[in-house]
Formats: C-alpha cells, structure tokens, sequence
C-alpha cells in the first residue's frame, strides 16, 4: 500500500490493493455471516418453538453470548487451530478461514439470539391459525422463517456489522498478513500503529462507508418486499 | 367448492356432553350439553365473556375440555380437513392475499395443480376477484375478514366457525360477510358463528345458543328464541338491557 | 428453497478458500517477525524482490519478540526473525531451533518531546540521560510486551545502575502494546520512549517528538533468524524457509537491506559476516 497518498486520493484511484483488502474483509464478514445464519436461524427456531427443561437458562445463555468477546473468542480459535493446538494438522491459522470461523462463532449468538426472538413472537401472532388449519411442523418452522425474513434479515446486518467491524478475534487469529489476511480493520490498526493516522482515518471512512451502503441496499430490499408482501 | 366436490358432513352432528372448560381457577364454560346439527347457521349469542369464543374453540377441538367431551359425527377425534375456524382477528400471513389461500391449500394437502383454480373460485366467491396479488396485510379489515373466510372454505370444511366476523365492521362490509355465509350455506356448509348483533342473529340463524357466565341459558329455533324467550336473561338481552 | 439457496451461497463462498486452494499455490512460508521491522517498511520493500526472485510468498506475522519467538515454538510459523539476542539463544538452547544466522543491526534512540523535560537533548551516553528522566520524574513510555525493545529497554536501565521494578512510579507507563503504538502514545503525553531507529524513521505522527539520545554503542540492535526445528514441527517447510534465511544473509540479500533508505538515511546495517553478532 502506498503509505503516502492520502485517503482521498487512495479511494479515487481505486488502489488495487485497497480493492483487495475490501474484497477480503467483506469476503470474511459475508461467509461468517452466512455460517452464522445457516446455524442461527434454525438453531434460534428450535429454541423459540421447542419447550424443554433450562430452556430459560438457554435463552438467557444465548442472549449473553451475544456479547462474546472478540479477543477471547480469537485466542480460543488460536490455540485450537495452532499446530500445537488439538486442530492444527488442518494448518488453518493465519488463513482467512481462520478468521472466517472466529467470526462466525461471534456472529452465531447474535443471529440465533435474534432468530429466537424474531421465530417467538411471530409463533405468538400464528399459533391460532397454524392450529386451526392443521400446519405440519415443517411447513410451520419454514413459514415463520419465510414470514420473519424482514426481521431475519435485521438480525443478520446486526451480525455483519459485528464481524465487518471487529478486529480483536481476526488480527490474532489472520495475523494481519499483507495480501492474505490483512483487512480493512486490521489494516487501520497497523496504520495507526505506524502513525499514518491519515491513512487510517481514510480507511476507516471507507469502511464505515461500506457498512453504510450494504444497510441502505438491506433497507431499500425490505422496503420494497413489504410493499408487496408485508 | 362445486357442487359435487362438496363433502358429506361427517363431522355433524357436533355434540358436547357435560363438558366444562377452566383455565386456572376460572370456570369459562361449565357443564355445557348440545348437539350442533347440519343445515342452516347456528348462532352463539351472549354478552361478552359469556363464553362464546371458548365454545366455538371446544368446538373446533382447539381447546380440550376440563371435563366431558365433544364428539363429531359420533367420533371422539377431528377429521382434519374438514372444519374451518375464521378467528375474530384474523392473522393475515406475511405475504399477498392469493398466497394466504395457497398456504391453506397445501396445509389441507390440496394438490398443487388445482391450486389456480381453486384460488380463482374462492377469491370469487369472497368478493376479492382482483386483489389477488396485494398484500395481505394492507387490505381493509372487511377485506381481511372475507380474506380469512376464503382461506378457511380452501380447506373445503364441512362446518365453519366464524367468530364474530362482523364486529368491527361497516354495514356494506357487514352484508358482504353475511352475503358470504347465505352462498357457503346454500352449498351445503354448517356455519356456526358468534355475535353481538342480534339482527344479524334474526337475519342468518336457524337456531340460536344463548350463553351467559359460560353456562347455556336457552337454546332453540330463531324466531322462538326473539319471540318467546323463556328465561329472564335472554329477555332483557334481546330488550337491550346491560347483562353483567 | 431459501435454506437450499443459502447452503449453495455458504458452499460457494467457503470454496473460494478451500485448503485445495491455498496448498495448490501455496510455495508460501510464515515468518514470525517483529513490529519494528514492518513498522519500519523493511518488509515491504524487501518481500517483493525476493518473492520475484524466487517465487515463494513470504507472509509475516508481525509480533514483539518474545511473541513471535512463541509462535515458532507452538510451530505455527516456519521461520522466526527478531531482535533480542539472549531471548533467541534461549530459543536455541531449547532446541527449538538448530542455527542463529546474524542478519543485521540498526540502533535503538530515545526519543522525547521537544520540550525536554530531563535535559537529555542532543546527549549520548543513554545512562546518564535514564538516570535524569528518573531524577525528574518525566514521563517515559515503556512497550511492557515482552518484544525485543522492551527487553533491550530493561538492560539499558539495569546498565544504568537502576532497578526500574523498584524505582517506576507513576511517570513509568508500561502499555504492553507494539512500537508504533508507544510512539503514538508518547507523542500524545509529550513522553520518552525507546524505538528502533527504524521505526522512528517511519513514523508519521512524530509531531512533537524528536530524537533525544543516540549513538551509544549499548543503544545497539542485532536482528536475528532461524528456521523453527521441523524434527519438532514436521510441518515447518524446511527447504523454503531456509531458502528466505539463505537469501537474507547472501551478497544480494545484505546488498538490499543495505539499500532500504527513508529520506537518504540507512535504516538496517547488514552484518551477516559478523559470526559474533
């Protein structure tokens, strides 16, 4: 990256290594994102559907996780995946799917936690309905998906500015590797670090304005599905 | 909903033996025996918390019984395609109007390919032939209501149970529904409803249930029940006076 | 169907960095190094010639020494490339790797707001001007992690006669983070810090600091590399990794760190003749 050009120019030029650093975070937040929804959603539909014993304290764990910290989940992924760690023959760490995983363990609590929420309440509003015209529960667990899929997918844009914004978990676990692992917030820790404060203050604009962009895409799509489908 | 595609009423009679619904500590029907036979509607009227909805529930089979029983057609379980309960507030799905009847129709096992056809009678039949494709949600409260029947007669039932359908309702909506239950009526479906309105009572019942405090006060033929009310709390019911 | 269409996007999006991938073009090696020498821009000006030259990526994980000597030891990295010689030769003595190669050396400064509190500015003996900041009680900004600075940071105060665990107070600050961010740190708290004159050079947000003492011999920096042992990692690339040391102490590769200049100035001298070092 060249150190010297200033943000503005760095966003106008398009700087191919800029560029690279995009793709790859947003590659990173967008897998971990999806990982998170394909264990999330069904996982929070079980909770909020299923009544079992410490059920509460489930809720309640699931909620808290919610709040995992980023750096203790990046050294718990570190010491699995490292070569001494009881996972390191897959020779993952200092990958993106390291980072990949990382994320999608601090994104999955959030999706599920949401989910539940999200599948409960609208198992409240249905329940009525469902029973009077006889649902199956498949076609009852994939209706309120479909029909929570606004909230559904507010839950998941929580999830992905969680992952697109975190640093502690990826920078352990990716190693900030230039070219490899190096993404937009690790990139803006090691600028900081270097003093190129402009620089990191450019990529954090641009950051921010990606964030930013994939809210308004989500918001315009569920504005436009309510109208015909709300 | 053709004529020969009109299924025999094998749920009916529907028949209530002693039966008593508590919820904790509160009696919500006690001791209730009658017998709902096919043919013209019946009507439960009552003032509210009289009851009438845990009635219509029970007797849907949505609600169990504390005590005693409901058999249909002399049978202890219900046949699952062939009752159909249209709730006081309809939930409308997440989706279009047509997509709500669809939803029903393969609940009931409906065969895809007779979707189209059915969703086309039904939407006739309710007064929505157009607004097919709008979203469920965003259609008017008569709309909805009419929507909820629709979605109920796609399960093609032989009793419905409609829930004070026209409670909140204008008088042009409210004949639109009561138009709806004269057509499902001559089509040989036992509707069974709930209401305040006791014109609507005179107007649609072949017999009336009179609940009050979860318990039947009278039960009879409609022109019996307005003219010659045995008991003191159906009179001043029908009189307008306040029952509490 | 939507759960369908999700799995498809998940396997797509995973395949993209499937490990057949990434072995497949992967004449790559994992260096452990420290900040100082990616602060300092060395890396990015050395990687790529030898990457030309001999078509192994190299990708550094840039750590403080004590932490990327960790790294090696756990077998995650292939080679380790720091600065703290009595750190490495405990490495070595643990069998952790077999064979130091000297590769350079640049010199360590202690910086200070231009203010100057403790009147070191323009000194050089680095012992005398410890013992004032201590006197004064001027602010000083330690990197506390453990990294090859730190470690030198503790020998220069040892060398200076003080006991900086019994004598640091609230002027001392240990932060425990890398180079660039003490220097940040410092900047911001008009503070003393030690760097890596590399580091320095690099720094973009100097601001108010300068460079308070320098050329002392004891402000020496000798930067060492091994290959981590692969009879105890088998999965160390032993062969790559020693082509990036081979290269590293070769003619050329001294020649180029010998080139690496911010504004004219040398950053790194090559010493791989040097066995002593």
């Amino acid at each position: 990256m060249n150190t010297d050009a200033s943000a503005l120019q760095l966003v106008l030029a398009v700087d191919p290594t800029l560029v690279a650093i995009v793709l790859l975070s947003l590659m990173v937040s967008l897998s971990a994102v999806l990982i998170a929804a394909v264990i999330g959603i069904p996982l929070g539909a079980l909770i909020a559907l299923t009544r079992f014993p410490g059920r509460g304290m489930a809720i309640v764990a699931l909620n808290a996780l919610m709040g995992l910290p980023p750096v203790v989940v990046g050294l718990a992924v570190f010491l699995l995946l490292s070569r001494s760690g009881p996972l390191g023959s897959l020779g993952m760490l200092f990958t993106p799917q390291a980072m990949i995983v990382a994320q999608a363990i601090l994104v999955t609590p959030i999706v599920a936690a949401l989910a539940r929420q999200t599948i409960e309440d609208l198992w409240e509003e249905y329940r009525d309905e469902f029973a009077a015209m006889n649902v199956g529960p498949v076609q009852r667990i994939g209706t309120l998906i479909w029909d929570g899929r606004f909230s559904l997918v507010t839950a998941l844009l929580a999830g992905f500015g969680r992952s697109a914004a975190e640093v502690g978990a990826i920078i352990i676990v990716g190693g900030n590797i230039d070219g490899f692992t190096r993404t937009m917030t690790t990139a803006i820790a090691l600028e900081t670090s270097k003093g190129n404060l402009p620089l990191a203050v450019g990529l954090g604009i641009v950051l921010i304005a990606i964030i930013i962009a994939i809210n308004a895409l989500a918001w315009w799509a569920r504005r436009t599905g309510e109208r015909y489908a709300g | 909903m053709t004529e020969n595609m009109r299924p025999p009423p094998s749920d009916l009679p529907i028949a209530f033996e002693n039966v008593t619904v508590t919820e904790g500590s509160v009696t919500i029907l006690d001791r209730l025996s009658l017998t709902i036979s096919p043919g013209e509607p019946t009507f439960v009227i009552g003032p509210n918390g009289s009851g009438k909805t845990t009635f219509l529930r029970a007797a849907m089979g949505l609600v169990a019984p504390t005590e005693g029983r409901v058999t249909w057609g002399g049978r202890d379980g219900v046949s699952p395609h062939k009752l159909a309960f249209v709730f006081q507030r309809p939930v409308m799905l997440r989706r279009s109007a047509e997509s709500n009847v669809r939803f029903t129709l393969s609940a009931a096992g409906v065969p895809r390919i007779e979707h189209d056809g059915r969703v086309a009678e039904l939407f006739k039949l309710v007064g929505l032939d157009g607004l097919q494709k709008r979203s469920a949600r965003r259609l008017s409260g008569g709309e909805q209501q009419r929507l909820a029947i629709a979605r109920a007669l796609a399960r093609d039932p032989s009793v419905i149970f409609l829930d004070e359908p026209t409670a909140s309702l204008d008088p042009a909506a409210t004949k639109a529904i009561e138009d709806i239950v004269r057509t499902i009526t001559a089509r040989g479906v036992k509707a069974v409803l709930s209401t305040h309105d006791l014109g609507q009572a005179r107007r649609l019942a072949n017999d009336i249930i009179f609940l009050h405090r979860g318990r039947i006060i009278e039960t009879g033929a409609t022109s019996e029940f307005f003219e010659s009310p045995r008991s003191p709390e159906a009179r001043s019911f029908i009189e307008g006076d306040l029952l509490v | 169907m939507i759960i369908r269409r999700i799995l498809i996007a998940t396997a797509l999006c995973l395949s993209l960095f499937s490990p057949q991938r990434s072995i497949a073009q992967d004449k790559s090696i994992v260096v452990a190094s420290t900040t100082s020498t990616q602060d300092s821009g060395l890396f990015e000006y050395l990687l790529p010639i030898f990457t030309k030259k001999t078509g192994i990526t190299v990708k550094v994980i840039a750590q403080g020494t004590g932490q990327a000597l960790d790294t090696g030891r756990r077998g995650d990295a292939d080679v380790v490339f720091v600065h703290a010689k009595s750190a490495e030769e405990q490495f070595l003595s643990e069998g952790q790797s077999l064979k130091r190669y000297p590769v350079m050396y640049n010199d360590f400064v202690l910086i200070g707001p231009k203010s100057d509190p403790a009147k070191i500015g323009g000194t050089s003996d680095i012992a005398a001007a410890l013992k004032s900041i201590m006197a004064k009680g001027a602010p000083f900004i330690s990197r506390g992690d453990r990294s090859g600075t730190h470690i030198a940071e503790l020998m220069l105060w040892k060398q200076a006669g003080i006991d900086i665990e019994k004598e640091k107070n609230a002027w001392y600050k240990s932060i425990g983070q890398g180079m660039g961010a003490a220097l940040n740190t410092a900047q911001a708290s008009s503070a003393y810090v030690l760097s890596d004159r590399g580091t320095w050079l690099n720094f973009k947000n100097k601001n108010d600091l300068q460079i308070g003492v320098q050329g002392d011999k004891r402000m020496f920096n000798q930067y060492g590399v091994m290959l981590v042992n692969p009879d105890k990692h088998p999965n160390v690339k032993k062969d790559l990794g020693q082509q990036f040391i081979d290269w590293l102490v070769s003619v050329e590769g001294q020649k180029v760190i010998g080139d690496y200049k911010i504004n004219g100035e040398p950053l790194f001298y090559p010493n791989a003749n040097d066995s002593g070092a």
